[in-house]
């Protein structure tokens, strides 16, 4: 086949050689290489000034001014822009003068290189492995099973403290932790941390809550819970409570109790990969991941409509408690955040924990 | 040597010139900001006044009595809305709705547009009014929750905070807008009225949900409107925003002007010039 | 000029300079390196370059970074902003939003560098691609580059990892986002994905390691292998000679160009100019990455149109219009749904990418060493797999920009979704098809000018009245780039293998060889030969009466050559 494929013996059309090389005016126009010439400094004495302006404008420009502002525009930072236009306008012309002068008046002659194969030549190789075969030969490798055997064992035990120095990256999974979520605490709105009251709610309504927890504070009105364990917190704890008609709704079996006259409370956390979800249409009842456009149903227990989610929204189940503050009657009964492979495993303990209610 | 043919004009020089022509077109892009809105107290007049305007334009879809008109075509096994029932929707329903040209709808749609307005701003407030009188329901805010310019520093950014919780998700960070399922949208809020702003919370329009003044106060909402306000005028410090897209937009522009662009140089430099024939 | 030009070793600056160069070559040997390198020839063509854009691009994003790192805290710490953007102020955010804040408007020229930054690293991923791109479809990565496109592959991985570990650095709540969506995609992995979840992030989402982490692997480990696997790239490419298309005296034996001194070094140093100063207006005109609009990253908020940037756009396609798939077996959640997109989908790309060009010869059975590049219609279907792999691409593509392609087209979210769903597998199959055909119909156009030449807009009348176009032959040179570097087709029916010999003896590779027939009928189906060289020499005397055109026809009317440009033009 490889003869078959062999070009020589077929090509059609011999090599005509290079053509006739063709002169550029710069090559036999003195006065035209002169005016190249001046173009090309030209451009370099450009970028030179641009520089300049470009510390000028450092020094000169106030660094919240603005330009290109009117009346129906916002304009843009005054600096990034002048410092931007020096600096890319004078870099600009030093690359297109070098490549002008490459171009117009270096030498323009094609050269013609020979290739050589890229393997190496047979004498290479014997000289290579004759050096191989004395080395092997004088180190006595081949005649020392017990050192070559031993040696080979001492770098893969090498391995074993190398990987055991990364066990400290991060703790061992600890399977499904509970929210911060419990029995009595109030579902306050987030960021103002106002508690809400059943009639506070309209129908059409929607709260972005989170667990009164994360807005007590200590006695210098310090947060309890604030920097990376908040968010580690929010990230399972965040919910949405919404207000539907109460004829609208199809709680599923155990389930009838868990909203107040048509309002429910949802976990915000995407079942997909857990984006907080929040586009809760009103009339649809239906609530939209911007991520992954995952859809529940939040009228019908939180069901996957569309997209990629795996698992319905988990529900927190609502009372009420003395002073008529809306509060969570446990925590969620179903996992929260996206699958993780323990997931099955974690979800039947806690089937097991909330008595099979659900 | 020829004179001409050294200052024959470039071949790419055409496609310069469509370049900086598509460019400036995009620059005179503008946006038009609808007509400023005050509210009044109704006296009996004004409520006959604005019904006689509703039987005239609304009721054919909400029904005489504004009661609504519930059509056949079945949806989730309940029946549609021909027009949803305005009583108890409150003037601040009234004035959002058609101050944005929203209502009247001019065909059957996912969603009613934004439009101009096709109703006097006096019209609209005898609407407003006759529409209150029939059950008790959202006013229209007052003036003092709308003077967002005297929100401080600190209110701004809490009201960052309100906005980037409740609305951001449908509205995007630059308040852009954003898709919703179905065709739906939710709309812009680029020179959106602080009254509208307000009233859209307020009443929750469309599939928008409701932001009770109980839940989310007239202070908070307040906030929420200088926000969105200050944010606006800022400026878009890096450049032209690509329309506050993020990166998708940006995506684009790599690969058209970026690649593009550098593949123009590419071109130019590995382009034979102008040759001529020795003399 | 070359008649007054005085050596440098003769110049007063070489007298001057020749003794501390002659102490340095002493201790490092320069010339010895320098002969055979510094008038190296390189060949020219524009699409040579897209690599070189790559190339710049990285030295542009080593210099910005640099002067970012001065400022940046890679900290998860929490403070309280007091920076002078005013939307922000008084607001809770990590260390490292806050001083990315600090970088965009307190530090003068941070915002730009900033910015050049981040649009140097989508370049420099796109021009990786584009680059990519035009070695398959050239057929570049054939013997001996096969070593140089596996550095290639692990260039476009390393480049994205790349990118992606910078674009979770600023702590925002874009990169908050994508980083939730990494954790997700972590997680996924069957059985073992909480382990690897909690040993990257030290422990549950998002802790407080996460971004001093990446950013060791961002200025530190994966540009140190970068840089390595580009100086590899580099080596390669200089012993092996740039391949080059092609033409009248380039040969596979040889390689036509220009010197590297003087002529690349400008043309290559003054392109990395031309690269810098077109990122550096890129970063005064167009914003890119506004972090002061998103916020500070909250676990409980999100924006609408969170998108990563566009080299890691397609896996969030795939994402996206994956279907809802997760199930429960051996008391283990199996999340499909993600990881099938997520994981798998990204392997499966460099997988292919990397095995490709070893499945191709082992299709052809090629051997020899390729230094002239391949027309794309001389590969038919290697160029239509090419054009499949992109629309696929492309498909995830509109995928991961489904809502913003919603909300601007006017369209409906769902519909589009469901456009992509069945646009992924029915989309490739037409662009395979349609390309093939188009490279076959223009091989044949490519014979018909070799054989039947070219139109020259001469018309004939013949003594009867008859009118005739007449053709002219190509010019030598063109007939020679056409054929020289197509191959010939194999005889597939001469090599189809036999299950049983004739002593009716089993051959016990029948399988094997039977496949590899399959493969090559696939391979080579409907591609068209060259002309041979009776053929050739057969158009040759029925063209010959056009010889004399165009130039013998006198002034007024000259025809118009092989190009469509009119003949007095020329």
């Amino acid at each position: 086949m490889t003869d078959e494929l062999d070009i020589k013996s077929h090509e059609p059309i011999p090599d005509p050689g290079l053509p006739e090389h063709q002169f550029r005016p710069q090559d036999i126009d003195p006065a035209q290489e002169k005016r190249t010439e001046r173009h090309i400094a030209f451009m370099f004495v450009a970028a030179m000034v641009l520089f300049v302006g470009f510390c000028v404008a450092y020094f000169a420009i106030p660094i919240d001014a603005v330009i290109f502002k009117t009346a129906n525009t916002v304009g843009w930072n005054a600096q990034n822009f002048t410092f931007g236009m020096t600096l890319g306008g004078g870099l600009l012309l030093i690359g297109v003068a070098i490549i002008q002068w490459a171009k117009k008046l270096m030498g323009d002659h094609e050269m013609i290189e020979l290739r050589h194969p890229t393997g190496s030549s047979k004498d290479d190789i014997a000289d290579v492995l004759d050096d191989i075969n004395a080395g092997i030969d004088e180190s006595g490798i081949t005649r020392r099973p017990l050192i070559l055997g031993s040696l080979l064992g001492a770098m893969a035990f090498l391995g074993l403290p190398a990987i055991v120095l990364l066990r400290d990256m991060g703790p061992l999974p600890h399977g499904h932790t509970n929210t911060v979520w419990k029995k009595g605490m109030r579902v306050v709105n987030d960021v103002s941390g106002k508690p809400m009251k059943p009639s506070d709610l309209e129908v059409g309504q929607l709260v972005n809550a989170q667990p009164a927890a994360f807005f007590e504070t200590d006695e210098h009105g310090e947060p309890l819970i604030h920097g990376h364990d908040l968010h580690a917190a929010k990230a399972k704890a965040a919910a949405i409570v919404v207000r539907m008609r109460p004829e609208d709704i199809t709680p599923s079996e155990g389930r009838e109790n868990w909203g107040i006259d048509g309002i429910l409370c949802y976990s915000k956390i995407c079942t997909h990969v857990g984006c907080p979800i929040s586009l809760w249409e009103q009339q649809t009842h239906h609530v939209l991941c911007p991520c992954h456009q995952s859809t529940f149903d939040l009228a019908d227990n939180g069901k996957v409509i569309f997209g990629p989610a795996g698992r319905p929204l988990p529900q927190l189940p609502l009372g009420v408690d003395d002073e008529g503050y809306i509060i969570a009657m446990s925590d969620f009964p179903e996992i929260v955040t996206p699958s993780y492979p323990e997931l099955a495993r974690d979800q039947k303990k806690l089937d097991k924990k909330f008595g099979g209610s659900n | 040597m020829r004179k001409l043919s050294t200052k024959r004009r470039h071949p790419i020089a055409g496609l310069l010139v469509l370049a900086m022509g598509l460019v400036l077109t995009g620059a005179l892009y503008s946006v038009i900001a609808p007509e400023p809105a005050t509210a009044e107290s109704a006296s009996a007049s004004e409520i006959e006044a604005g019904r006689e305007l509703f039987l005239v334009g609304c009721a054919s879809c909400h029904g005489i009595n504004a009661q609504g008109i519930e059509t056949k075509v079945e949806h989730d096994g309940k029946p549609g809305n021909y027009g949803p029932s305005l009583i108890g929707v409150g003037a601040a329903a009234v004035g959002f709705q058609m101050e944005t040209g929203r209502m009247p709808m001019a065909k059957t749609a996912p969603q009613a547009p934004v439009k101009p307005a096709n109703y006097s701003q006096k019209e609209i407030d005898q609407i407003a009014a006759y529409i209150a009188s029939l059950a008790p329901g959202p006013a229209r805010p007052s003036e003092e929750y709308l003077d967002w310019e005297s929100v401080d520093k600190e209110g701004v950014a809490k009201g960052g905070e309100f906005f980037r919780t409740n609305c951001t998700a449908c509205h995007n960070s630059t308040g852009q807008g954003g898709a919703l399922p179905e065709g739906r949208y939710a709309p812009s809020l680029v020179g959106v009225e602080p009254i509208h702003i307000y009233e859209a919370m307020l009443t929750g329009p469309q599939q928008m949900p409701v932001f009770s003044e109980a839940v989310l106060t007239p202070e908070d909402k307040l906030q929420v409107i200088a926000y969105i306000k200050r944010v606006q005028e800022q400026p878009t410090h890096g450049g032209t925003g690509g329309g506050g897209y993020g990166p998708v937009v940006d995506g684009m522009f790599v690969w058209i002007i970026g690649i593009g662009g550098l593949c123009g140089f590419a071109v130019w430099i590995g382009m034979h010039g102008t040759r001529v024939k020795k003399q | 000029m070359s008649s007054t030009f005085t050596r440098i070793e003769d110049s007063a600056t070489g007298a001057k300079l020749a003794g501390p160069v002659g102490w340095l070559d002493d201790r490092l040997g320069l010339a010895g390196a320098g002969k055979k390198n510094l008038r190296k020839v390189f060949p020219e063509h524009w699409s040579f370059m897209l690599g070189e854009i790559a190339l710049w691009s990285f030295v542009v994003l080593l210099l910005t970074g640099v002067f970012l790192t001065l400022w940046f805290v890679p900290s998860m710490g929490e403070t309280v902003y007091r920076g002078s953007y005013a939307p922000l102020y008084g607001i809770h955010m990590s260390e490292a939003y806050a001083s990315t804040l600090n970088i965009s408007f307190d530090i003068r020229g941070g915002l730009l560098l900033r910015q050049i930054h981040h649009w140097a690293a989508a370049m420099f991923v796109a021009a990786m691609m584009a680059h990519m791109l035009r070695v398959f479809f050239t057929g570049a990565y054939r013997k001996p580059r096969e070593v140089n496109w596996l550095i290639g592959v692990g260039l476009l991985a390393l480049g994205t990892i790349a990118g992606f570990t910078g674009y979770s650095l600023p702590d925002d709540l874009l990169s908050g986002t994508g980083l939730r969506f990494v954790n997700g995609l972590v997680r996924s992995i069957p059985l073992v994905g909480s382990y690897i979840e909690f040993f990257v992030f030290g422990g549950e989402f998002p802790g407080t390691m996460i971004i001093p982490r990446l950013y060791m692997a961002h200025i530190l480990l994966v540009p140190a292998i970068l840089l390595g696997l580009i100086g590899a790239h580099m080596l390669l490419l200089v012993y092996h000679k740039h391949t080059q298309w092609p033409g009248p005296g380039r040969t596979n034996e040889n390689v036509v160009g220009y010197p590297m001194l003087p002529v690349y070094m400008a043309k290559a140093g003054g392109f990395f100019f031309v690269v810098f100063g077109f990122l550096a207006l890129m970063g005064a005109l167009l914003q890119i990455n506004p972090v002061w609009v998103f916020g500070p990253y909250n676990p409980a908020e999100v924006t609408a149109g969170s998108q990563p940037d566009w080299y890691m756009g397609w896996v969030e396609g795939a994402v996206r219009v994956m279907p809802a798939l997760e199930t429960t077996f051996l008391n283990r959640t199996w999340s499909w749904a993600v990881f099938i997109p997520g994981v798998l989908l990204m392997g499966l790309l460099f997988t292919a990418l990397g095995v490709w060009p070893f499945i191709e010869r082992w299709i052809t059975g090629d051997t020899r060493e390729h230094h002239l590049l391949e027309r794309p219609r001389n590969a038919p279907v290697r160029t239509a797999l090419g054009v499949a792999a992109m629309t696929v691409y492309g498909m995830f593509w509109i995928g991961g920009g489904n809502d913003i392609i919603a909300i601007k087209f006017d369209l409906n979210l769902n519909a589009i979704t469901w456009f992509v769903r069945i646009g992924i597998f029915v989309g490739p199959v037409i662009a395979f098809i349609v390309t093939k055909r188009i490279c076959i119909a223009l091989q044949r156009k490519d014979n018909a000018d070799l054989t039947h030449g070219f139109e020259t807009g001469v018309i004939d009348r013949s003594p009867d009245g008859g009118y005739a176009e007449r053709h002219a032959p190509l010019p030598v040179g063109d007939q020679f780039a056409l054929t020289n570097a197509r191959e010939r087709l194999p005889v597939l029916e001469a090599e189809k293998p036999e299950a049983d010999d004739a002593d009716g003896v089993r051959n016990p590779k029948f399988r094997w060889q039977n496949l590899r027939h399959k493969a090559r009928e696939f391979y080579f189906d409907g591609s068209v030969d060259k002309p041979t060289t009776d053929e050739m020499e057969h158009a040759a005397e029925h063209l010959d009466g056009a010889d004399e055109h165009p130039t013998d026809r006198g002034q007024d009317f000259k025809g118009i050559s092989h190009w469509g440009v009119p003949g007095d033009h020329e």
